[in-house]
């Protein structure tokens, strides 16, 4: 495939295995772009890109706008708690307002999933950029975990990686399962009933609720935050417990490969699902991912906004 | 599709070229740079032939310079992206620019602008094989292979053994 035909991202679901492939091929050349003396190109001058999260992000939200300015693009940022929000606007007429300032692109993270989707379909010509969208997806997380993986153990087929923890609440697993199931990768989920969604087999992943069987002989093990900001309900008996069932530590690394890669999308609860000793090892890749994110964000961005526009 | 150049003279040309270089710029601190992609393979040869006439290994780097193109909001589709690689100083070091085929100026234009964000080369000295004239910007080659003047509706095609089946420049007229 050499040709980009997509205007908005907004999940790995709808991108075949060709697209996948472009942009990690397309986030090649642009991790050269980081190292250099000056890690700037001009190529979005000119081009404008709002940055709209109405939640709270700190590595996403550096990562878009870093990835926008090494392009050379403008950058405006947008907070709920010091916005028009608070006075009762709405969200279209919210990011119909900063579309009208002329952006070129909408970056958006919500806790509601399927608000890019609404974006997408309501505003005229600003492309849309998911940053997260609740429980659904988080495509430049999943693409940045699979360039990872790629980058260090070089093909995604027939890799075993296992995703450890709060499925249930995970846009991050979600976008890793799309997006690694439709490039050949073996996928499984590693947590407590409870914090699994139902039918999450249908996915193409094999389900353990055992860590020891679950990371038996893995590539790759993702270790996913306790979201507890999203648990209104209980859904596990105690913090304690589920360190004690699922959380990562040295010697239970023994059940994967040697050469296992620890991932985790980040921000760390240390202690609970992964311990630091761990976290801090040879084994994890968890800055490497960080680095790569902008990568990945200056591939997609090039890729949305690289051309002519859109009819 | 005519032929202009066959596959001998473009190798007689461009040695003659890679002589006519070594003659004229000091040969200390070299380093030479192809524009991808035909230019890459050019830079190659002169790279092979500065570093047997200096005894020394003679830096090659090649430049994909669609981030700097100035024409990217005009262009339908995205041109698929190559890496850039430097993988030297350029601060200090004598560059030859190598491309295969010179038009309006822009492709070096962001070429120079992508170099220089690389260092402060002590000069850069422009080498193409063939100049088709047309020029739109101020940018002229320091050494050409060969002239040809040809009409705005045709564009000029190297081939090069390297990457091609075959060796030669040809001129194609353009729907």
């Amino acid at each position: 495939m050499k040709k980009w035909k997509r205007k908005h991202l907004i999940s790995l679901r709808e991108l075949n295995p060709e697209e996948i492939e472009f942009i990690l091929e397309t986030t090649h050349s642009f991790r050269e772009i980081l190292e250099r003396p000056i890690p700037k190109v001009p190529t979005l001058r000119g081009r404008t890109v709002a940055n709209l999260f109405f939640e709270p992000s700190t590595r996403t939200r550096m990562s878009f706008e870093l990835a926008e300015k090494r392009l050379s693009a403008d950058t405006v940022n947008f907070s709920p708690g010091s916005s028009s929000v608070l006075k009762g606007e709405t969200l279209l007429d919210t990011v119909k307002n900063i579309e009208a300032m002329k952006t070129d692109a909408v970056v958006v993270r919500h806790s509601s999933p399927g608000i890019p989707y609404f974006l997408a379909s309501r505003l005229l010509h600003s492309t849309i950029i998911n940053a997260g969208d609740g429980a659904h997806e988080h495509p430049t997380q999943g693409l940045l975990d699979i360039f990872t993986m790629l980058e260090r153990k070089k093909k995604i087929k027939g890799l075993k990686v296992a995703i450890v923890g709060d499925i249930r609440f995970s846009r991050v697993a979600r976008s890793n399962i799309w997006g690694l199931t439709k490039l050949g990768g073996e996928v499984r989920v590693v947590a407590p009933p409870t914090l699994l969604p139902p039918n999450i087999e249908k996915l193409g992943v094999k389900v353990f609720h055992s860590l020891s069987e679950g990371i038996k002989d893995v590539d790759v093990l993702m270790v996913l935050r306790l979201q507890r900001e999203r648990q209104k309900e209980s859904f596990i008996p105690s913090v304690r417990e589920y360190r004690k069932l699922y959380g990562i530590t040295l010697d239970k690394l023994k059940w994967a490969k040697d050469d296992v890669l620890i991932m985790h999308p980040g921000p760390i609860n240390r202690g609970v699902e992964l311990d630091p000793e761990v976290a801090d090892s040879p084994y994890s890749v968890i800055l490497s991912q960080v680095t790569n994110g902008v990568a990945v964000r200056m591939a997609v961005f090039y890729l949305l906004l690289g051309g002519e526009g859109w009819e | 599709m005519r032929k202009i150049l066959s596959g001998k003279e473009v190798k007689t040309i461009w040695e003659k070229l890679c002589r006519e270089i070594a003659r004229e710029i000091p040969l200390t601190n070299l380093a030479v740079v192809g524009i991808r992609s035909r230019g890459e393979y050019l830079a190659k040869r002169l790279q092979d032939f500065l570093s047997y006439k200096t005894k020394k290994n003679v830096p090659l780097g090649v430049l994909d310079i669609t981030l700097y193109r100035d024409d990217l909001t005009q262009v339908a589709e995205q041109p698929v992206m190559k890496s850039t690689e430097i993988p030297f100083d350029v601060t200090g070091k004598k560059i030859v620019l190598v491309d295969d085929v010179i038009y309006t100026g822009r492709t070096i234009r962001a070429a120079l602008d992508e170099l220089i964000d690389f260092g402060r080369p002590a000069f850069i000295r422009l080498a193409v094989l063939i100049d088709r004239g047309g020029r739109e910007l101020p940018i002229q080659p320091d050494f050409v292979g060969k002239f040809v003047e040809i009409e705005q509706e045709e564009v000029v095609e190297v081939k090069l053994s390297e990457v091609d089946k075959e060796e030669g420049a040809y001129i194609i007229r353009r729907r």
